[in-house]
């Protein structure tokens, strides 16, 4: 009688621990990415920090463009 | 009148990689984690700056064909363009290799072939810069320009796959487009190099131009003289 209780009960702790593995695996998430920070985290600042920077760079271009266009027609290359 | 729309496309393209590329949907890798973004910004300069150098191969090809000096301009130029993609891939790598690879300069045979094809075209300018006459200069250095590039391909693209490396699609590695590469990266990806080969080509475009300029008053100034 002994016995078998105490077969059970290892059976039940097996099986428990088991299901938990089975959690691990078939949540397949564990990878931690940055779920929680792109919510609440900001970091939609960092992104538009990024993109005002390239644009400060794309007029800086575009400015650069206008200044040799000027000096072509001031040589009259077409 | 110059063309602009496709320096539109490009500042177009690269605030859609900017925006999708940080915030976007990207599959979820042990090891890679949220670093899997470098692909958009790392992986595709390497590409633009290949069809940047490659680029610069035709048109010294066609300055060989037709003694035109303006292919030469161009081919100069985009081979510069070229080169500064290829130190700024080494810089990003060295930065993504230190955070998943734990070293920035592993000695991995795509990194070292890498460093052997900039030499290369360092070597380039340098020839360019030890000719005076114009001609001649252009003549070498387009036939010095066509080894170069058909030496490059190799060096960073065949021999790193024969042997082991960290790259994917090398040894036992997994290329990006079996398995790694899913549609959500493949959204950012496409435009994303073609961003970066368009900003490449603009910036080779005003260096043209000002050489241009800069030619035109010398031939003046001899003139005058």
């Amino acid at each position: 009688m002994n016995n078998m209780k105490r077969f059970f009960s290892l059976l039940l702790s097996l099986l428990i621990i088991s299901g938990n593995l089975m959690a691990q695996t078939a949540a397949g998430d564990a990878v931690p990415m940055a779920d929680k920070l792109r919510e609440d985290g900001k970091i939609w600042v960092v992104v538009t920090v990024i993109a005002v920077v390239f644009a400060g760079i794309v007029i800086n271009m575009l400015r650069l463009e206008s200044k040799v266009s000027k000096i072509e027609k001031d040589l009259n290359i077409k | 009148m110059r063309k602009i729309w496709w320096k539109i496309l490009c500042i177009v393209l690269l605030f859609y990689v900017i925006f999708m590329g940080l915030m976007g949907p990207v599959p979820h890798l042990p090891i890679l984690n949220e670093s899997i973004r470098n692909t958009y910004f790392h992986v595709a300069l390497w590409l633009a700056m290949t069809t940047l150098l490659f680029s610069s191969m035709i048109y010294s090809l066609m300055y060989l064909r037709s003694s035109n000096i303006k292919h030469d301009d161009i081919a100069s130029e985009l081979a510069k363009s070229g080169l500064f993609y290829g130190i700024l891939g080494c810089l990003t790598g060295s930065v993504w290799a230190n955070f998943t690879w734990g070293d920035p300069w592993p000695n991995d045979p795509k990194l070292n072939g890498a460093a052997v094809g900039i030499l290369i075209y360092l070597a380039y300018l340098l020839l360019r810069s030890s000719f005076e006459d114009e001609q001649r200069r252009a003549r070498i250095a387009s036939v010095y320009n066509i080894f170069a590039f058909a030496v490059f391909v190799p060096l960073i693209y065949i021999l790193p796959r024969l042997t082991d490396s960290l790259h994917p699609g090398s040894g036992g590695n997994s290329t990006f487009s079996s398995y790694d590469m899913n549609s959500d990266l493949r959204m950012v990806f496409y435009p994303a190099i073609i961003g970066w080969i368009l900003l490449g080509l603009w910036l080779t475009e005003l260096r043209v131009r000002i050489k241009r300029i800069n030619r035109l008053r010398e031939e003046e100034f001899t003139k005058a003289s």
